[in-house]
């Protein structure tokens, strides 16, 4: 049997039947990412003797008890941008290639608790920043359904280990889509949690007020399974949100029939390939058929999103980004006479193309003369699209749509074009600024690539999102293997 | 089209070092942006409250209890260049 095609509630009942042992689970899913060839390059660190070391321990209590934490011997990716004490943790940075955590980040020890095992750290865009992973500062992984394209960003090493069978479940993180976009290109789900239901603590800081930690799986019981492990609150993170996690598998299976869901037209017309569009549309009527009532709606205010959130995240960006000074941890540019020189050379060598931009697009907005006519005015923008949402929540239980307006991408398409490169968020951006919790499910193929689903929700409204996933993934059957 | 001299005060605000070649990449991009999302000043939105985050928390206390620190020597390792417990940096004055 080949355990890494398996996913995480298949093999959960395997152990429980004792005709699988941890051990045998991830040999399989380290012979599978040593001999696949393609140099997909989803990890940037692999723990293959923790692993081992974990799973005999793991091995020995299925042999002598009935006591399984609820990922017991899973096969886990983390995101490079989530502490792991005493295992190298980069972000995908020059800046931190050696940086060695000395803690764990509350979602790791939660995992730890519930027995996973973890097989290595994904590569990603620099510090999360980028939708084509084509920003790592150690070469770009490539999309396991075609290596000629990009797996989506910036939880591509993510999205393409599970994709490909090299993790059996992930985390990633989501700023403005990097975990819903990578998802969609890869074929597989993913969601973003409400904002502050799960810790950000040990989480490498991006845009503070947008990042939200979240699963990565081939399946919707699986997300399920995952969320309902990391989510609740923690008192590390001031901003976790006083609210206990769910067992969000228990509740999948409720029926869906007479709920109502809104698709914003802003979200799903102009702007969107009209294959993906054919493929989103298919998945509606799917839905419509188990009952589900489907209405056009409307979110005014969705065009200034994308502008207000290139103001919000550079210049949270560039606040958080001011810690890699060459002083505490991380590189060091040698050469310089004074501190102010050796900032700027640690900074100027440490830091790749894109995160730089960031850099000087979130001081600009920041600096005096300019601050109320692009920060301050983008946090007011931030206040519109909330309306908008709770306006649409108040006649829609949720609302959905294409995750990204096209599959995945050819690598080097939009390298040199940030713009255009920052568009490819279109759909998943204004979900952030809410901090609205959504879910990214597999819904069909263009040409042979994936196209992806969006289900927004209200806050918290996790076990309706996943109950609705859930439904449709049923429904349309897919039952893609790994790639 | 944002000047040469106004990267090079951002970049200063930023302490960043910008080549010749990233200073007018850099102004060029920048500019493309800056252009996209002007948009949002076409809103007359002087009423609007301002939103920092979306899901709002207030007074986030916890008991004043001593929690076990990291390790300052494990801390320590991390950094770059030591001496006698502490940071060693490039002079400062």
């Amino acid at each position: 049997m080949r355990f890494y095609e398996l996913t995480a509630l298949q093999l959960l009942d395997l152990y429980k039947k004792r005709e699988a042992k941890p051990s045998e689970v991830i040999e399989s899913i380290f012979e599978r990412i040593y001999e696949d060839d393609r140099g997909l390059k989803c990890y940037l660190t692999l723990t293959p003797e923790r692993a081992l070391a974990d799973a005999k321990i793991l091995d020995l209590k299925l042999k002598n008890s009935d006591e399984f934490g609820v990922l017991f011997g899973i096969p886990t990716a983390v995101k490079d941008l989530i502490s792991t004490r005493g295992i190298r943790t980069t972000c995908a940075s020059k800046i931190l290639e050696n940086y060695v955590p000395v803690f764990d980040a509350t979602v790791v020890k939660k995992l730890v608790e519930s027995d996973f095992l973890m097989v290595g750290k994904t590569n990603m865009d620099e510090f999360a920043m980028g939708s084509s992973n084509e920003n790592s500062a150690y070469g770009p992984v490539k999309n396991p359904w075609d290596i000629t394209r990009v797996p989506g960003g910036s939880s591509g090493g993510s999205a393409a280990a599970v994709a490909a069978g090299h993790a059996t479940v992930a985390l990633g993180s989501d700023t403005g889509g990097s975990i819903r976009q990578p998802a969609s290109f890869c074929g597989i789900v993913g969601l973003k949690p409400t904002y502050g239901f799960v810790s950000r603590y040990g989480l490498v800081a991006f845009a503070s007020s947008l990042d939200q930690i979240g699963p990565m799986t081939r399946t919707v019981e699986d997300c399920a399974l995952l969320l309902s492990v990391i989510s609740g609150h923690d008192l590390l993170d001031s901003t976790s949100i006083k609210r206990e996690s769910v067992d969000y598998l228990g509740s999948l299976r409720r029926d869906v029939k007479g709920i109502k869901v809104g698709v914003p037209k802003e979200l799903s017309g102009e702007g969107i390939d009209g294959q993906v569009l054919a493929v989103f549309r298919a998945a509606l009527a799917r839905m419509e058929k188990i009952g589900v009532k489907v209405e056009e709606t409307s979110l005014p205010n969705i065009k200034y999103a994308l502008p207000a959130y290139y103001l919000i995240a550079p210049a949270e960006a560039s606040s958080n980004l001011a810690r890699y000074d060459g002083v505490k941890y991380g590189f060091r540019d040698d050469g310089a006479s004074g501190i102010r020189e050796m900032y700027r050379r640690t900074r100027a060598k440490g830091f790749g193309r894109e995160v730089k931009r960031r850099i000087m697009l979130g001081t600009y907005a920041l600096s005096a003369g300019y601050y109320d006519a692009y920060y301050g005015q983008a946090q007011k923008v931030r206040t519109l699209i909330i309306k908008d949402f709770s306006d649409a929540f108040s006649r829609y239980d949720l609302l959905v749509s294409p995750t990204s307006p096209s599959t995945a991408f050819k690598l080097g398409e939009k390298v040199d074009d940030p713009l255009n490169m920052y568009l490819s968020d279109i759909c998943t951006i204004p979900v952030n600024l809410a901090g609205l919790p959504a879910i990214s499910l597999p819904c069909g193929q263009s040409d042979g690539l994936p196209v992806g689903f969006q289900i927004i929700g209200p806050h918290f409204s996790e076990e309706r999102i996943l109950n609705a996933a859930y439904a449709l993934e049923r429904e349309l059957g897919l039952n893609w293997t790994v790639k | 089209m944002i000047s040469d001299k106004e990267i090079q005060y951002i970049a200063n605000l930023a302490e960043l070092y910008l080549s010749e070649d990233e200073k007018k990449r850099m102004s060029a991009e920048l500019s493309q942006i800056l252009e996209h999302v002007e948009k949002i000043k076409e809103l007359d939105i002087r009423d609007v409250k301002p939103t920092s985050h979306a899901v709002e928390t207030e007074n986030v206390f916890r008991d004043d209890e001593p929690i076990k620190p990291l390790d300052r020597e494990e801390i320590i390792s991390n950094a770059p260049l030591i001496e006698a417990d502490s940071f060693k940096v490039p002079p400062i004055i």
